[in-house]
């Protein structure tokens, strides 16, 4: 089996978030920007199919401005074979990122994708269910148990009544939860072999897809603030002032 | 033109969201149509046709209908589509794996988890875990947009008497198979709907400290929730999880305890009304967002909480 994963570039999860003043966005200049937390995820879900015999190949795919690269550079240090990076220069839309996935899918004929359920930065949770309409392939997404048997997938959905168990025929998508696996470190010597794995670059232009935005970002604002609260002494205090201050118990 | 809803049910009654993501899909525009798609939801199209906000019920019977799978509902909804500007539902774990799926074979780039109505083209959203929020234009023709119920009141459930319309089911997916739902059964409240949550996190220790929480929760008529850590701990099961990547929730009441008050956390608790914190590190992030901080060990805080409680003659319900 062939598995292509799809990891994105994104600021920090550690980061303090700042919006620009004017409105345009956030600041991203001079923060530490690192892979998509649940995508480390899905190339380790990958890495372990592979040590257990079941894929032959991992393809790491990432779209995104020349330092994107990194992402790619990062998955192969954990076990990817490969890399492809589509170089785009502004922020673009699930919609246009699953038609470049999808002409890449195309080429490469992977027999799984596997991708983040939702990157950090919009919180958009689209792209692989996108993906999955464009190929007409099955879907299984937010993943948190995945057990490969031939041709099918058993895949554990974390849902908001509990958990979900469906099977997919491959090629599938499977979106992942970070409750999958435990992401591994990269060791220093795979780090210094991953800078020998080739990485192919392309640009979006070339592959013939509309990339253009669909949706206008009118403006970014800071959330309002909650005002100060107060501590209390005691339980006492406290259930005294739910009781006869804020009226909620 | 009209908006479309996607309705959550289980075949039963109507999910709790559905009645939400009614409202803001009614400001959206007055002329909203449900779809619901179900087998022997007979019921529910007609709890459906009772809410006044609601214009027209179609409703799709067939056994492919039972569960959720994206698959075969989107194929159903897509032949609807054509007649609508907006298709809508709610941004749960239903809303989030279906829309998308439609979104991409409309060629419409999808608006997620909005938090306000701002015209029928423009909406409100936050990104980056709630520290931004973003107001969007879409200029796509037809629109897909998923609603965070918690922003949104529930719509009124009676008084109206929509018409039910039957209509065809579309092909069902031979590759997706549906095998088992491990739905964790609970007498208590509904975490994204109860008036007062109380949460635990990894300071709980472990999943029988739960019990400590569970005792509170049963006098105050409150639903338990949880951060990650307790989750990934396996203190408790995943649908406790409140957060950027589990649930949100706006109750009344939102007591965290033993929980630092990471940004991921607070993306799913901060807009409650009040917040209370019981942790025993003054520095804890999680006292920047509360009403009332108590800085004491839980396993003290939480039996008096409880005895405090009993000594109440009346508690709100
Ligand atoms: C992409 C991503 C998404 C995430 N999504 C979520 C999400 O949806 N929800 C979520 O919750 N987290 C999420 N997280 C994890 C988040 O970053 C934090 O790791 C997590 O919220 C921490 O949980 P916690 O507060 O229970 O644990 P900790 O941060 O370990 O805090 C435990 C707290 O308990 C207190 N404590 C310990 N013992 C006692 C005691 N005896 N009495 C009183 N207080 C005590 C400590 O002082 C401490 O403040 C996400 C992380 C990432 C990277
Ligand atoms: N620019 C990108 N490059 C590579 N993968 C992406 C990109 N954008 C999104 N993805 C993948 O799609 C998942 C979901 O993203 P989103 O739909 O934006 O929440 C991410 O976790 C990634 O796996």
């Amino acid at each position: 089996m062939k598995i292509l994963v799809a990891v994105k570039r994104v600021i920090d999860y550690n980061v303090q978030i700042r919006v620009k003043e004017d409105g345009s966005g956030v600041v991203t200049d001079n923060v530490k920007m690192s892979t998509n937390p649940p995508d480390d995820n899905a190339i380790e879900e990958a890495v372990k199919i592979k040590e257990a015999g079941k894929a032959k190949e991992i393809v790491a795919i990432t779209i995104g401005e020349e330092k994107a690269q990194e992402t790619v550079r990062k998955a192969l240090a954990v076990g990817a074979d490969r890399g492809i990076h589509v170089k785009v220069d502004n922020v673009i839309e699930p919609l246009a990122v699953s038609k470049i996935l999808k002409k890449i899918v195309e080429k490469e004929n992977p027999d799984l994708v596997f991708m983040g359920k939702q990157a950090i930065d919009d919180d958009c949770n689209q792209t692989g269910q996108m993906l999955a309409a464009l190929l007409n392939w099955p879907q299984a997404t937010f993943a948190s148990k995945i057990e490969v048997k031939d041709n099918v997938l058993e895949v554990t959905r974390e849902i908001d009544e509990g958990l979900e168990t469906i099977e997919v025929n491959v090629p599938a998508i499977v979106t992942c939860d970070l409750r999958l696996n435990e992401p591994r470190y990269a060791s220093l010597p795979n780090i210094m072999k991953a800078k020998k794995k080739p990485i192919e670059q392309l640009n979006a232009s070339d592959l013939g897809v509309d990339i253009n935005p669909r949706i206008e970002q009118i403006k970014v604002e800071e959330p309002p603030k909650r005002k100060a609260g107060i501590k209390v002494a005691s339980v006492e205090e406290l259930v005294q002032k739910l009781k006869n201050e804020a009226k909620v118990i | 033109m009209s908006v479309l809803l996607i309705a959550e049910h289980n075949n039963k009654e109507v999910r709790p969201f559905t009645y939400n993501a009614i409202t803001a899909a009614s400001q959206i525009n007055e002329d909203l149509h449900v779809l619901v798609l179900g087998h022997q939801a007979d019921d529910v199209a007609k709890s459906l046709s009772e809410v006044p906000n609601v214009k027209k019920v179609i409703h799709v019977d067939n056994e492919i209908y039972e569960n959720y799978i994206a698959e075969n509902y989107t194929a159903a909804i897509i032949k609807h589509a054509e007649s609508y500007s907006h298709i809508v539902s709610s941004a749960n774990t239903f809303g989030k794996n279906l829309m998308p799926r439609i979104a991409a074979l409309l060629d419409t780039s999808q608006v997620s988890d909005i938090i306000k109505v701002i015209s029928e083209d423009t909406f409100l959203r936050p990104i980056y875990a709630g520290n931004a929020f973003a107001t969007v234009k879409s200029n796509d023709k037809k629109k897909c947009v998923t609603i965070r119920p918690t922003s949104f009141d529930p719509a009124d459930k009676s008084g109206g008497s929509a018409e039910i319309t039957k209509s065809d089911p579309a092909e069902a997916s031979s590759s997706t198979k549906f095998l088992k739902k491990e739905e964790v059964k609970s007498d208590r409240p509904e975490l994204g709907t109860a008036r007062i949550v109380i949460s635990g996190g990894r300071g709980m220790q472990n999943g029988e400290n739960f019990k400590l929480i569970s005792d509170i929760a049963d006098k105050l008529n409150a639903a338990i929730g949880a951060s990650r850590a307790a989750v990934d701990a396996g203190y408790i099961t995943n649908d406790h999880q409140v957060g950027q990547t589990g649930k949100v929730v706006v109750p009344d009441l939102y007591i965290a305890v033993g929980i630092s008050g990471a940004i991921q956390h607070l993306a799913g608790m901060k807009e409650s009304k009040v917040i209370v914190a019981i942790n025993k590190d003054g520095e804890a992030p999680i006292f920047s967002v509360a009403d009332y901080g108590l800085e004491a060990d839980l396993f003290e805080a939480l039996p008096q909480f409880l005895s405090e409680l009993n000594k109440l003659n009346t508690i709100q319900k």
